[in-house]
């Protein structure tokens, strides 16, 4: 009993690994939420582009539905022909 | 947009708790080891994480399997959750077996048998996600990976039966003993306690992080689809 050896004092390296334990968990944590928060970013700003893009379409079908005929432009230009033979 | 559902959430708050208790009982309840000292508290992580790693490389390997049978991308997506929740696991195991190599063998690191595996293992899912990185076509990625991930799935078997198949100093504390094994010691009951706490601890975080990481994934192809369509 008296010639064993005293327990070494070890509890500097018991203290590092649980601290980079800790540090790796966490950081992964913290990359799991930035990337599932860019993510959700993206995802608002594309179904708003999307959204606007859908407006713009259904704005120039009416458009197209309004002048069935012809297109608006054609007809301007058939105007400025017909004044410009009359002068 | 899917909102994070209810269990999920509680299994986050419950990951955190047993934590917390595992911590305690890893650091506060269990005793000191005589010859070690403090340093050989890092064995329940240790273990924990290591268990829990290996498990997963093997889980992506059968993820793989199904994919490469049924072509369902939500298998691609379920293997890299996997891969990836396993590879953080596993760079814990190995950060703690170097810190606690350093006191017991005095050094960092030596080219042992169970420690070489143990880095080829890693750096072989570090290249799976180099792989990934590579290729744009999703099927091909996801084709390619679930290949990648089926052959380096044996690399885990070959890491946990490396100590009981080779000569090696690294010590077997569960289901066997290696003679040659430096810094092995016997488990108190309170050790055991400390010990199945943690790896049941480590269990229910993979799960949690799995979980989570799975969401991720398919947020990240509702968010691929959408550019493409908005592009069109």
């Amino acid at each position: 009993m008296f010639f064993q050896e005293p327990t070494p004092d070890t509890s500097g390296y018991m203290i590092a690994g649980y601290t980079i334990a800790f540090i790796v968990m966490g950081l992964y944590v913290l990359s799991l939420y930035l990337r599932n928060r860019n993510l959700r970013q993206d995802m608002s700003m594309l179904e708003e582009l999307e959204d606007s893009a859908t407006k713009v379409e259904a704005r120039s079908e009416r458009q197209v539905k309004k002048s069935p005929a012809e297109p608006a432009g054609r007809k301007s230009a058939q105007t400025v022909t017909k004044r410009a033979k009359k002068k | 947009m899917q909102p994070k559902p209810v269990a999920l959430k509680v299994l986050d708050i419950i990951s955190i708790i047993l934590l917390g208790v595992a911590t305690y009982l890893a650091l506060v309840f269990a005793p000191t080891e005589l010859v070690m000292g403090d340093v050989q508290r890092v064995f329940y992580f240790h273990i924990g994480t290591a268990w829990t790693a290996l498990l997963g490389f093997i889980l992506a390997a059968v993820f793989s399997m199904i994919y490469l049978i049924t072509k369902d991308l939500k298998w691609d997506r379920r293997q890299v959750a996997a891969i990836e929740v396993s590879l953080v696991f596993f760079l814990i195991t190995i950060a703690l077996g170097s810190i606690w190599a350093r006191p017991v063998w005095n050094t960092w690191w030596t080219w042992d048998p169970r420690l070489t595996t143990a880095a080829i293992t890693e750096l072989i899912y570090v290249a799976y996600f180099m792989l990934r990185q590579g290729i744009d076509d999703p099927d091909r990625r996801a084709r390619f990976g679930a290949v990648y991930a089926l052959i380096g799935g044996l690399s885990a078997p070959i890491t946990f039966f490396a100590i009981r198949l080779f000569r090696t100093i690294h010590p077997v504390v569960i289901s066997g003993s290696n003679p040659e094994g430096q810094g092995s010691f016997s488990m108190t009951p309170d050790m055991r306690v400390a010990f199945f706490f943690a790896l049941f601890t480590f269990t229910v975080i993979f799960i949690d992080l799995f979980w989570n990481r799975i969401l991720l994934g398919s947020l990240q192809d509702q968010v691929e689809q959408l550019k493409l369509k908005v592009t069109m």
